[in-house]
């Protein structure tokens, strides 16, 4: 699976669709393909402010819990309440099924980010297995 | 993300570990052992455990050990280091049953099985196999009765799910429908000849265990056969993560979990398994004592009634958020579809429709308790 070219990456396998000043966030395909099964999400509320490289929230396979840190800091507009029930669509399709929409409160932090191809070479070397 | 990744210098590998990763399953380090925890190829740990269930899997096992006592006094060496009654079981015959310490607590569980007059056969866990066969060796000096450790000996292959014996019946000369659940037979498989065979698993289901010689050919070819005869069942090769969600739906004790040196018998309820009626057996005094004093923490069912998955360890509250356990197995089920947990809690706490919390992440989270087994195989003809 191709990573998008307008999405940035985090070495936590987190990505972040820039869009002006607001910002969607999901994890990556990799991330869902070495948990396995993802059986729960849990994310923040409405109105819940993030700090960049903090926790937000937490996925869950059959095997293990994986903390989901925030790629920039800002303030949560949405969540993907999809994945409450269906849990299986980030195993699915990782890059589509998105955890939470954000205003972003510095965009400026974004450029300290991985883009797909440094991401892609990060996540080659990490893997090596 | 976060990455939980181990890697241990030292460890171990079964004669399959080439043939797992040629397969692409995705390794972990278990007690020691580089083993698969699941194949992606299979569909991953929710499909294993649904072909279980529905079907077949095929599950290296081989890390699990094997003792054998041979001799005129096999059977006083078995009745003296365990806890169920092997004095009740025929030639062929298996039964579950435990290890323990002079305190009642756990060495380890295991099932024995009596393949001769005088020969008794120890299936043990994988983290627990030196310890185990030096307390066996240790307990059973009075004994005229050799001990001997065969764990190095054989690939232990599990065939597990109601279309095991339709799988296994194509590869083998032995009437499989003359074996019943717990007991063992011998035949050719594969070509090899007096192989042992044994309805037992860890799964909660039906099934068969077998015992070929270890070397990584002969492993290798009976592994890539008992698959090729499965395809035609749907059979998937099973890690790990599923031999973990199986046994849990099933109530099915995990060394270092719902068994260890610190939990008793009692504790764990596995009293069935334990014959008081025998007159001696190491641990028998103090779990008798115990018994007189009552329990005081008694393993518990829980399925979650709010949002959550309870884990290994998490600590179990009461209504005010007071401590009153903690969770030994939890997961998410895939055959039942729920959030299940085994947890210890005091008895007045554990009794069928109560609720506790189980505290994730800082927050306490509604449980019930609910009768166990989760998951009990349907009756079939």
């Amino acid at each position: 699976m191709s990573y998008p070219s307008d999405f940035k990456y985090t070495k936590e396998h987190e990505w972040i669709k820039p869009e002006g000043k607001n910002a969607t966030i999901g994890i990556t395909n990799h991330a869902q393909e070495s948990l396995g099964d993802i059986v729960f999400v849990e994310l923040p509320k409405v109105g819940t402010v993030l700090t960049a490289g903090k926790t937000f929230g937490s996925v869950e396979s059959v095997k293990a819990v994986s903390d989901l840190y925030a790629p920039a800091s800002g303030t949560v507009t949405e969540t993907n309440a999809d994945l409450a029930t269906a849990p299986e669509k980030v195993n699915k399709n990782a890059h589509g099924a998105w955890m939470v929409k954000i205003t972003l409160k510095e965009p400026g932090e974004l450029n300290s980010l991985l883009s797909a191809a440094d991401y892609e070479k990060f996540v080659s070397e990490e893997g090596g297995h | 993300m976060s990455a939980l990744e181990v890697t241990t210098p030292v460890i171990r590998k079964t004669a399959l570990n080439a043939v797992h990763r040629r397969m692409g399953a995705k390794m972990v380090e278990f007690n020691g052992w580089d083993m698969p925890v699941e194949y992606p190829s299979s569909g991953g740990i929710i499909a294993e455990h649904l072909a279980v269930r529905n079907g077949v899997g095929i599950f290296d096992v081989s890390h699990m050990g094997d003792i054998r006592l041979q001799g005129l006094e096999a059977l006083a060496a078995v009745q003296h280091i365990s806890m169920n009654d092997a004095s009740r079981l025929a030639i062929g015959q298996a039964q579950y049953s435990a290890l323990l310490y002079p305190q009642g607590t756990f060495v380890d569980d295991v099932i024995v099985h009596r393949l001769g007059e005088n020969e008794y056969f120890l299936v043990i866990n994988a983290g627990t196999r030196e310890k185990d066969f030096n307390w066996v060796r240790d307990n059973t000096h009075q004994f005229d009765c050799k001990v001997e450790n065969l764990s190095d000996d054989f690939t232990q292959i599990a065939i597990q799910g109601p279309k095991g014996v339709d799988l296994l019946q194509k590869l083998t000369d032995a009437d499989l429908s003359a074996v019943k659940f717990y007991w063992v037979t011998r035949g050719t498989i594969c070509g090899l000849k007096n192989v042992l065979i044994a309805r037992t698993g860890y799964t909660a289901e039906d099934g068969f265990e077998i015992y070929v010689p270890a070397d990584e050919a002969t492993s290798t070819m009976v592994w890539n056969k008992v698959l090729e005869a499965g395809r035609e069942f749907g059979a998937v090769a099973c890690g790990l993560g599923a031999r973990n969600t199986l046994r849990l739906e099933g109530k099915l004790p995990l060394y270092g979990h719902e068994i260890s040196d610190t939990i008793n018998v009692w504790e764990a309820g596995l009293d069935r398994f334990c014959k008081m009626e025998k007159p001696e057996f190491v641990g028998r005094e103090a779990l008798e004592k115990s018994k007189a004093d009552g329990l005081k923490r008694t393993l518990a069912g829980l399925e979650m009634v709010e949002r959550g998955i309870a884990r290994d360890g998490y600590r179990v509250q009461d209504d005010t958020g007071g401590e009153i356990g903690y969770v030994t197995s939890g997961s998410f089920a895939p055959f039942l579809k729920k959030n299940i947990a085994l947890a210890y809690v005091p008895p007045e706490s554990a009794s069928i429709g109560s609720t506790v919390k189980v505290e994730i992440r800082g927050q306490g989270v509604k449980a019930q308790v609910v009768p166990t087994p989760f998951y009990k195989r349907p009756k079939r003809s």
